[in-house]
């Protein structure tokens, strides 16, 4: 239902990200693999991606950063001829508690997980408001929703992701691009693997399906996003945890 | 002057889609065109790729009305 679309998926080197990525070449998507630092592992992601028999390359670039962004973008453009869908995937975290976290772990995380949405979004805009078709998925959390102790920029960028959503979805609506946001739970990640069993306990007993999340789970849900079928819905996000929050 | 101008309107008649004889120099893209902010927005790109020029966003904002755009273009070719 896919096949011939052309995606950006940023933070698509590992995680989540990379998952998506998959499951768009599995749909017959070429897909432009966006990392920041882990060359090798977007080369690795792209090499599974051709393997599905569709178009892929790694593509760096700081996401917090406009001029990086605009060159990331026109050259995804330049090599794929359009773009019909961007996922806005790339984060970072730098926990601490509020009254011990520093101005630049505050800064650094708004900078990507915030503000690389909201550049990612305005590069890409030109062109799906000429093709007067376009989809853009945004990677929050359930977190932004709920709030998470130790995660203050975290939680204040990705609650900021969704109203960033919900605003570009109204802007752009009359132009045929559907902008959502997805809400993982807990997803088993390199992100989450770093938590203690204690935690993981403690997290397991307030999910109602007493499990965690895989990537896949997110990635279908984008998927399904970004297909035909999800044609009526825009400015939403779908939480995927599990019932955790509700 | 005249070519411009005659460009300019072809790409306001088709994205608008108004009546050639409402795009006059005097014209406000908003308050006679009808257009909305977006609108003017994607008339600003159409008339970048038309021209084959920028327009910073300071400029950009500046445009009212058809004049307004005409003036901008023949200043900066």
């Amino acid at each position: 239902m896919l096949k011939g679309k052309n995606v950006l998926v940023t933070g698509a080197s590992r995680g989540i990200g990379r998952t998506i990525a998959i499951e768009f070449a599995k749909q017959g998507a070429n897909v432009a693999v966006n990392y920041a630092g882990s060359e090798a592992k977007a080369k690795e992601v792209v090499e599974e991606l051709i393997s599905y028999d569709v178009k892929a390359f790694p593509i760096q670039a700081d996401v917090s950063d406009e001029n990086s962004v605009k060159a990331m973008v026109k050259e995804v453009i330049g090599q794929f001829g359009s773009l019909d869908i961007l996922v806005n995937n790339a984060g970072v975290t730098r926990d601490n508690l509020l009254m011990r976290m520093k101005e630049d772990e505050f800064d650094e995380v708004i900078n990507t997980n915030l503000k690389g949405v909201f550049l990612c979004t305005k590069a890409v805009t030109r062109q799906m408001m000429k093709q007067r078709a376009g989809r853009i998925i945004n990677v929050a959390s359930i977190v932004g929703v709920s709030g998470n102790p130790g995660q203050a920029n975290y939680v204040a960028a990705k609650a900021g992701v969704i109203g960033l959503t919900k605003t570009t979805a109204k802007e752009l609506a009359t132009r045929n691009i559907l902008v959502n946001a997805v809400a993982p739970g807990f997803i088993s990640t390199d992100m989450t693997d770093a938590l203690t069993d204690e935690q993981k306990e403690a997290m397991l007993a307030m999910i109602p399906l007493e499990r965690f999340g895989a990537p896949e789970d997110v990635a279908k849900v984008v998927r399904f996003l970004a297909s035909d079928d999800a044609s009526y819905i825009t400015g939403q996000t779908i939480h995927i945890d599990g019932g955790m929050v509700m | 002057m005249a070519d411009v101008f005659d460009r300019v309107k072809a790409i306001i008649v088709d994205r608008l889609d108004v009546d050639e004889e409402k795009v006059t120099l005097e014209a406000s893209f908003k308050d006679d065109l009808e257009a909305d902010s977006l609108d003017v927005v994607e008339l600003v790109m159409e008339l970048e790729d038309e021209f084959d020029m920028e327009i910073a966003d300071e400029e950009a904002e500046k445009i009212n009305t058809v004049g307004d755009a005409v003036n901008y273009i023949n200043s900066v070719k």
